[in-house]
C-alpha cells in the first residue's frame, strides 16, 4: 500500500516544530506501524536526510516505550494495543496518516516524536513502591492470604506499562489514570498497607508539581489505554486521597 | 466541583418540583412560592445556595484554566469523538451558557420578587407566567434548559466518580439515573415555559 505521512518534526528541545509530508510506497499490510516508520527512515537515510526520531524498545507491547499520536488518537485507531502492535492493515491504500508526539506541558519534546516522560518516574519515586526486607529472609508473597477479587484488581492495575497514552489523550493532559493504577496496585494488597497514606499523598503532590492537568472524568484515557486500565482506578485514587488527607498526622 | 454540583442538583430538583405546580394549580403555586419566600430556614439557605453557585462557577473556571495550561501546544490533528462524549468535554461552555441565563433569570424573577414591584402583578404566578407570553423569552429559556441538560448529563454521574464512588454494582445505576435526570430537568423546565407560552 502507498501512504502519505504527515509527521511532526522538531530538531531539538528548544527548536520550533513543523509538520512535514513524506510519501511511502509498497508498505505491506502485515507490517507494524513502527516497521513502516523504519522503512521511511531507511528512505530518508539513503537520501542523506535526517531520520525521524521515535521511541521504541521491546516491540511486543509490554515495555511502554513506544508512543505516537496517530490520526488524532494515542497509539492509533486500534483498541488495546500499543503503536508497535498496530498493524498497517488498519489503514487503507492511499490514506494520509498524521503522526504527532504526546502533547503535555509535563512531557517536553526532546526531538521529533520523542518526548521526555521522566515526570512519571518522579511520581513513582515519590511513593510508587513498597519497602521489603532484602536481607535474604524475604517472605514468600503467597504466605499472606489475599481475596481473589483484590488480587485480580491489583493485577489489572499492575498491567499499566506507563506509556503515557492516558496523558496524551486526555484533553487536560491529566495523569490520573496512570497514578490511579499505580496507587491501586499497592493499596489493594496487604504488602502495600504500611506506606498507604503517605504514598497517595506524595504521589498526588508530585503529579501536581509536574504540571499534569486535572481529571474531569471524560473517560478518554480508559478507551485509549493499550492495557485497558479501568476508570475504577481513578475513583480509587480519589477515595484513597480523600481518606489519606483526613487521616494524615500533622507534619 | 462534585460536592457543589450535587448540592446545586438538590436545589434544582426542588426548583423544578415547585415550578411544575404552575401547571397544576395557580393557588397551589402561589402558596408554595409564598412559603419559600417567608420560611426562615429557606431564607437562610439562600445564602448557602449563593455560596454554592459562586464556588461551583469559581472552581470550574480555575479548573479550566489549569487544564488549558497543562497542554500549551495543541494537536494539529485530534479526534476526541473517538474516545469521549461531547457533553463531558464541553462542561465549561454549557456551564457558561447556563451562567448567562442565570443572570437574566435572577434579574427577571429573583430581583423582581424580592426587591422589585413585581412588574405590577399582585401574585407570583402572574409574574412568572407573564414573561412566557413573549416568544423570545420562551426560546431563550428552552435553549438554556437544553444546555443545562447537557451539563447535567456529564455532571451528575461524574460527581460520584470524583468522590471516589465507583462500584460494579452501583455505578451502572448511577449512570442510568444521571441520563434520566438530565432529560427530566431539560424537558420538565422546557415544558413549563412552552405550556405557558401556548396558553398565553
Amino acid at each position: 500500500m502507498n501512504l502519505t505521512l504527515k509527521i511532526y518534526r522538531q530538531d531539538g528541545p528548544n527548536s520550533k516544530g513543523r509538520m512535514e509530508t513524506y510519501p511511502v510506497t509498497d508498505i505491506s499490510e502485515h507490517m507494524s506501524f513502527l516497521e513502516m516508520l523504519d522503512v521511511l527512515n531507511e528512505q530518508l537515510v539513503n537520501d542523506g536526510k535526517e531520520p525521524v526520531a521515535f521511541d521504541h524498545d521491546c516491540r511486543e507491547g509490554i515495555c511502554g516505550m513506544c508512543s505516537l499520536y496517530i490520526n488524532g488518537e494515542a497509539h492509533g485507531p486500534d483498541r488495546g494495543v500499543t503503536t508497535c502492535q498496530l498493524h498497517m492493515r488498519k489503514f487503507k491504500d492511499g490514506d494520509t496518516i498524521h503522526i504527532e508526539p504526546w502533547r503535555a506541558a509535563a512531557f517536553p519534546i526532546i526531538k521529533d516524536l520523542v518526548v521526555d516522560r521522566s515526570a512519571m518516574d518522579r511520581i513513582m519515586n515519590a511513593g510508587g513502591f513498597v519497602s521489603v526486607n532484602t536481607s535474604g529472609n524475604t517472605q514468600d508473597a503467597n504466605a499472606i492470604p489475599i481475596p481473589k477479587v483484590d488480587a485480580d484488581k491489583a493485577f489489572d492495575a499492575a498491567t499499566c506499562i506507563g506509556c503515557g497514552a492516558c496523558v496524551a489523550t486526555c484533553k487536560n493532559s491529566s495523569a490520573m489514570l496512570f497514578v490511579g493504577a499505580k496507587v491501586s496496585q499497592l493499596a489493594l494488597l496487604p504488602q502495600g498497607q504500611v506506606e498507604r497514606t503517605d504514598r497517595v499523598l506524595n504521589m498526588v503532590a508530585q503529579m501536581d508539581e509536574e504540571g499534569f492537568g486535572n481529571c474531569t472524568n471524560t473517560g478518554a484515557c480508559e478507551v485509549e489505554c493499550p492495557k485497558g486500565i479501568s476508570l475504577e482506578n481513578i475513583a480509587r485514587l480519589n477515595s484513597e486521597f480523600l481518606i489519606a488527607s483526613l487521616k494524615a498526622e500533622k507534619k | 466541583m462534585s460536592l457543589t454540583g450535587l448540592f446545586l442538583i438538590t436545589f434544582l430538583t426542588l426548583h423544578l418540583a415547585i415550578n411544575l405546580l404552575t401547571l397544576v394549580d395557580k393557588d397551589l403555586f402561589n402558596e408554595a412560592s409564598h412559603f419559600m419566600a417567608t420560611n426562615i430556614g429557606i431564607q437562610a439557605m439562600q445564602y448557602v445556595l449563593a455560596l454554592g453557585f459562586i464556588m461551583h462557577i469559581g472552581l470550574g473556571i480555575v479548573l479550566t484554566l489549569q487544564n488549558k495550561k497543562a497542554r500549551p501546544e495543541k494537536y494539529a490533528f485530534n479526534k476526541p469523538s473517538a474516545n469521549s462524549q461531547l457533553s463531558s468535554r464541553s462542561m465549561i461552555y454549557t456551564g457558561l451558557l447556563v451562567l448567562v441565563f442565570l443572570v437574566l433569570h435572577l434579574k427577571d424573577y429573583f430581583v423582581e420578587l424580592k426587591f422589585g414591584d413585581m412588574n405590577g402583578f399582585n401574585n407570583d404566578y402572574d409574574l412568572v407566567v407573564a414573561l412566557f407570553g413573549m416568544w423570545q423569552y420562551t426560546v431563550i429559556y428552552v435553549l438554556a434548559f437544553i444546555a443545562l441538560g447537557i451539563h447535567l448529563n456529564h455532571g451528575f454521574q461524574s460527581a460520584f466518580q470524583s468522590l471516589g464512588a465507583n462500584h460494579s454494582r452501583y455505578t451502572p445505576t448511577i449512570k442510568k439515573l444521571s441520563a434520566i435526570y438530565c432529560v427530566v430537568v431539560a424537558v420538565g423546565f422546557s415544558a413549563i415555559a412552552i405550556v405557558h407560552f401556548v396558553n398565553s
